[in-house]
């Protein structure tokens, strides 16, 4: 019964960290590896507190949710396209502007904040997301749609056929005239629009502003999420389901007896130790697209 | 004949490491301050934080304070020691995301002996020691992983990142509570664990500085100069022709991991026993001083002077936040002038392109005269 | 209609530092089966990249059926009814058959969504036609490479293509698949289309071809006519530009005793299958054991398996007497072991190292190098980089320290020729040891392979070139499918012979 009662609340914390693995799979099997979820998914958080919060107080409260959520990803779709530029057209080492994008989110977030609210926060909106009748938020739908949509473009339309087979063999796709760029792009740009979007989603149901720890590592369990599910949007939805039931079991740990005797931490843990795990125990055998972090130039095939 | 020498110049500076690194951060700077003056405040504060972070004076009627300097050389002790260990594992072919786990289970180690065994002479060494040894053994996990089982060191780090932060926590609240009873913090830390402060003793700058130096000169000393160094780097150039040519690469990749952790576990205790500290700590978010070592290392092209010289750079911008909030400008401008030169490294990959289009265009010229 | 299905007038392309085509002239009839011929690096593959709009010729024109046009991407290639047929194929590995040949132009139903149905039939109609028996619904990963290069034709057969660019479709082939080749492109040429083969084997040329145009070093030198009185020298002498010495000086052989010997070997490849099986052979001292086969036979992993690179599943490996299956690289090299790897890039050489240290890369660890507390004498290493670089004529910009990734692929492969031989191995692997060379580089690094046995190494090459195998080995085992199908001495036998028992066929039958 308990258990039935945490549905709601589980569903909260997986379904940011499902769009975000989502939009990282679709980068991944276009061929882009995109550590920089982490940040994104802050960028997206920040802007998406930041509107809500100004429209509330200038009492357009009605529409100030969505448009947060598109701000958010519309901010965490332009900055992604800086990933975009260094990994696909300067050949850059993609782990490194990964990096660099999750630094400048640190800061940039902080400093909007400063800007805007004169403090290291942003300042705490009124009322966020609210629940439906069965307890669960808007959330929890729009994960159920990103995952069905991404299932679809991707196994049934060309634009799926063509982002796979930039993944895995660019040259390929480019011998019979797909634009390996543009699909790339694409890729890149739709795992920051997502990522921009569960940024949005956490900051709008989990709390009630944007701090700087707000993200804690969440866009690095969707990283996860994404090796761990193979590639595949059953297989992510799967490992989110895991991860994020691990990640909600920390905070519900407290109400169930049986679960109190371990520290909450250990649940924290979960999805980086099985992660961990997995990736010794099936070595094996590759399951990332061929040519996803190489960078693709004509003069190479 | 200027024409010829303008060439020259470009030629130079696109296959010079270092020119473009100054470039690089160079640009970092400039678009930062633009960013200030964009949101309408005065990018002066920003550089006077500087200038007295640096050389203790700023502007011509600035007071002396020495202070500032201690301070940023003490912020470059982790720093550069996180620096060192993202550049070692670089010059073997591994990206080292894993400097902060590191860096979390050095800490906890030196933590564990500072707080639960009483005051002993040379008690710091020990924990220094200790520190280093944890993270050794830390950064050698990932690289037994990748050898053995072919696991990306990427992936590796990033999830030992947040495991040792968890794992920490879960340790630090069993070690003795402080008096204090408050829940983040633990008993003192002893006496004798504390490192010694020198030369401008109000500050924190402490002798974790000498071993900070030492460690530059033993990462440049094994890379460069032995035979255990040259196996590394033929390792780092070509995997395949190393074990081919019967360097034991696999040895190679798990030991200068561990030689990298090392690094970043000393950096851990040097943090918690250089002064800022006088209780255990249990950690709620990450310090970032190993993420910030992936930029320090970068910035530094993975050399012991450049990494040196970086760490310093970043320990000026870490201190520099102090002042410039009293100045009336976010300090959050420094991380996102470290994000940008970071960034800016990654595109310099672009130079590659603009050298490969010069020497085409040069060819054609040839082709046509 | 024009004469002509193509005609490439004045192409010149630049890549940094290499001039791949300069001011080629290509005229190619309409239904014809014209050959392109050049060595390694000539600049067939460019010229064709060119045709079909992967790269833009810096000068030129290009006019098909008598139109000029330009040719800005592979599309516009396969409008104009162009589809060409790549050395490596450019199929994804994880779709299938019928996925590959529609990709880039699904067809979809009315809400946009892929369907398959129709262009599976249009396959099976197109394979059953052309004579490409292949299955429209297996994936690319299950089946063989003969199969994957009739996928890649019936791409361009399915876009309606009428003229086809093979680009050295022969490569990867087994005797049997290649003259399969042979009769689809005979049925193809039948069929109303116009062929374009690029290749450097002659016998091929011989065998299909109507015309022949022939680059050398980017330049055109000549179209000839291929009639049944065409000699293969003459076309020879048109692509090396000058006549080339088929034969190679040398002593008669003198063998001593066995050094390595290999007993009932097995090996696995990575993924476990397995690649070599029951194989035994013995190479005696001053002679070099050639091993002839179609590339992919076992022979990578047969190399792997003696150099160490990968484990033994089964059997022996006998070095001078001591089983060495357990040894690691390192001992082996002490044991007296030479590797000249076949992927001199991957295994080789470590290119972001200078010459001096590749020369030093397996013996570092040695006295002659050590300086105190672990450190390397780099003094010593310069000085034993100049000697070698004088005796073996490596061409560097600044000597010694010079890095070896900057070094022509010639010079590269001296380095590690002389890497190998100064180390005085008893036994001397080789593996591909000419392979994108040029004349003067091969010449010289066969001579040096000679000197070797002359000096009482005993020396295993592996190469895919029969020609190589001919010239230079002592004795002859040919491998098929990961065992020896026969071993005789270079004057029992002839090339058709080793030929044929590179499909499988025993050595009884094949005599």
């Amino acid at each position: 019964m308990m258990l039935l009662q945490s549905i709601p609340t589980i569903m909260m914390i997986v379904a940011p960290i499902l769009i975000t693995a989502i939009g990282g799979m679709i980068c991944e099997r276009s061929g882009v590896v995109n550590i920089a979820l982490e940040g994104l998914m802050s960028i997206g958080a920040c802007t998406a507190a930041s509107v809500h919060c100004i429209m509330e107080a200038a009492g357009c409260g009605r529409y100030s949710l969505a448009v947060g959520l598109l701000a958010g990803m519309a901010v965490a779709g332009l900055i992604s396209m800086i990933h975009g530029v260094a990994a696909i057209d300067l050949k850059a080492d993609q782990t490194i502007s990964g990096t660099g994008i999750n630094l400048l989110a640190d800061g940039i977030t902080v400093f909007a904040c400063q800007i805007l609210f004169s403090q290291d926060r942003s300042r705490e909106f009124k009322v966020g997301m609210l629940t439906d009748g069965l307890g669960f938020y808007p959330t929890f739908y729009i994960a159920i749609a990103v995952v069905l949509v991404s299932w679809f473009v991707l196994y049934k339309t060309p634009f799926g056929m063509h982002l796979r087979a930039c993944g895995e063999h660019p040259a390929a796709a480019d011998s019979v005239g797909i634009n390996v760029r543009r699909v790339r792009y694409t890729g890149v740009l739709i795992s920051g629009v997502l990522a921009g979007l569960a940024g949005g989603c956490v900051v709008l149901t989990q709390t009630i502003q944007f701090t700087s720890s707000l993200i804690n590592g969440r866009g690095f369990i969707a990283l996860a999420a994404v090796a761990f599910g193979r590639w595949t949007p059953w297989g992510v939805t799967g490992a989110a389901l895991l991860f994020g039931g691990a990640q909600a079991l920390a905070v519900l740990s407290t109400n169930f007896p049986a679960l109190k005797v371990l520290p909450s931490e250990v649940f924290n843990i979960l999805p980086y130790l099985v992660t961990l795990l997995a990736l010794v125990i099936f070595s094996g055998r590759d399951w990332a697209p061929q040519s996803c972090g190489k960078p693709y130039s004509k003069s190479s095939s | 004949m200027a024409r010829k020498e303008k060439k020259n110049f470009i030629d130079w500076f696109l296959s010079s490491q270092g020119a473009t690194s100054i470039a690089v951060i160079l640009m970092g700077f400039l678009i930062g301050t633009l960013l200030v003056i964009a949101v309408g405040r005065n990018p002066s504060g920003l550089f006077t934080a500087i200038g007295q972070s640096l050389i203790g004076k700023a502007g011509k009627n600035g007071a002396w304070n020495f202070r500032n300097v201690g301070e940023t050389l003490a912020y470059s002790i982790p720093y550069v020691l996180c620096g060192l260990p993202m550049g070692f594992a670089a010059r073997v072919g591994l990206f080292n995301i894993g400097g902060e786990g590191q860096y979390i289970i050095g800490m906890l180690a030196a933590q564990a002996v500072a707080v639960c065994i009483p005051s002993f002479p040379f008690q710091w060494l020990v924990c220094l020691a200790v520190g280093l040894l944890a993270g050794a053994l830390w950064g050698g996990i990932v690289g037994i992983l990748k050898a053995k089982y072919k696991v990306s060191e990427v992936v590796a780090t990033i999830m030992l990142n947040y495991i040792a932060l968890y794992l920490a926590r879960i340790i630090a609240f069993r070690m003795p509570a402080g008096l204090t009873n408050r829940t983040y913090q633990t008993a003192p830390l002893a006496k004798d664990a504390l490192l010694a402060r020198f030369l401008i003793t109000n500050s924190n700058l402490n002798i974790g500085f000498f071993f900070m130096i030492a460690a530059c000169l033993i990462y440049f000393f094994v890379m460069e100069k032995t035979k255990l160094g040259f196996s590394f780097r033929a390792t780092g150039f070509n995997m395949d022709a190393a074990r081919c040519s019967g360097i034991n690469a696999d040895r190679a990749i798990s030991v200068s991991m561990a030689i990298s952790g090392a690094f970043a576990g000393l950096a851990g205790a040097c943090v918690l026993l250089g002064g800022a500290y006088t209780t255990g700590r249990i950690i709620q978010g990450m310090d970032n001083y190993g993420f910030m070592g992936i930029a320090v290392a970068l910035v530094g092209n993975n050399r012991a002077l450049g990494i040196f010289l970086s760490g310093i750079l970043f320990g000026v911008l870490k201190q520099a936040q102090s002042i410039m909030q009293g100045m009336n400008i976010p300090k959050e401008i420094t991380f996102i002038i470290q994000g940008l030169i970071v960034i800016f490294i990654a595109l310099r990959s672009g130079l590659e392109l603009v050298r490969a289009y010069r020497a085409k265009v040069l060819i054609r010229k040839e082709v046509k005269a | 209609m024009s004469e002509y299905a193509i005609e490439m007038l004045g192409i010149t392309k630049t890549f940094p530092g290499i001039i791949a085509n300069d001011n080629v002239d290509l005229r190619i009839r309409t239904n014809e089966v014209h050959a392109i011929l050049g060595e390694n690096g000539a600049g067939k593959s460019t010229l064709m990249s060119v045709l079909f709009g992967a790269y833009a010729p810096d000068s030129g024109e290009i006019r098909i059926k008598g139109k000029k046009v330009e040719i800005k991407n592979p599309n516009i290639a396969t409008e104009l009814g162009i589809g060409m047929v790549h050395q490596h194929f450019k199929l994804v590995h994880n779709y299938t058959v019928t996925e590959n040949i529609v990709l880039g132009r699904e067809p979809r139903n009315r809400f946009g969504i892929v369907s398959l149905a129709q262009a599976e039939k249009k396959v099976s109609e197109l394979s059953r036609r052309y004579g490409l028996s292949v299955d429209p619904r297996a994936k690319i990963d299950d089946i063989t490479v003969g199969q994957q290069q009739r996928v890649e034709i019936l791409k361009t057969l399915y876009s309606d293509s009428d003229i086809i660019i093979l680009d050295e479709p022969t490569a990867v082939l087994t005797p049997q698949e290649i003259d399969e080749l042979m009769d689809i492109i005979r049925t193809l040429k039948k069929e109303g289309k116009t062929i374009v083969l690029i290749t450097h084997k002659l016998k091929e040329i011989k065998a299909v071809a109507d015309r022949c145009s022939v680059l050398r070093r980017g330049r055109f030198i000549g179209c000839v006519d291929i009639t049944p009185e065409t000699e293969e020298q003459e076309l020879a002498t048109m692509m090396v530009g000058r006549s080339v010495r088929f034969d190679i000086d040398k002593a008669p052989c003198t063998p001593g005793e066995a050094v390595l010997e290999i007993k009932n070997l097995s090996v696995k490849d990575s993924v476990g299958t397995m690649k070599v099986k029951d194989l035994s052979l013995t190479v005696r001292r001053g002679e070099i054991m050639g091993v002839a086969g179609v590339d992919g036979n076992g022979q990578s992993e047969l190399l792997y398996a003696l150099s160490g690179l990968s484990p033994v599943a089964g059997g022996e490996i006998i070095l001078s007497g001591r089983v060495i299956n357990k040894d690691t690289i390192m001992e082996r090299i002490e044991e007296g072991m030479g590797h000249i790897p076949e992927d001199r890039r991957k295994h080789g050489l470590v290119a972001g190292l200078t010459v001096a240290e590749n020369l030093a890369l397996k013996d570092f660890n040695s006295d002659k190098y050590s300086g105190p507390f672990g450190m390397l004498n780099f003094r010593a290493m310069e000085e034993n980089a100049e000697k070698l670089i004088s005796e073996f004529d490596i061409r560097t910009a600044q000597g010694a320290v010079t890095e070896a990734g900057s070094l022509s692929g010639g010079n590269q492969q001296k380095v590690i020729v002389a890497r190998e031989i100064s180390l005085s191995p008893d036994v001397l692997l080789i593996a591909q040891p000419t392979r994108g060379l040029d004349v003067g580089a091969i010449e010289y690094i066969r001579k040096r392979i000679v000197e070797e046995r002359d000096k009482g190494r005993a020396i295993l090459l592996v190469s895919f070139e029969l020609d190589e195998i001919m010239n230079l080995c002592d004795r002859i085992a040919t491998i098929s499918k990961g065992s020896i199908v026969g071993v005789f001495d270079r004057d029992e036998v002839t090339s058709e012979e080793i030929g044929l028992m590179m499909t499988g066929i025993r050595a009884k039958e094949a005599k």
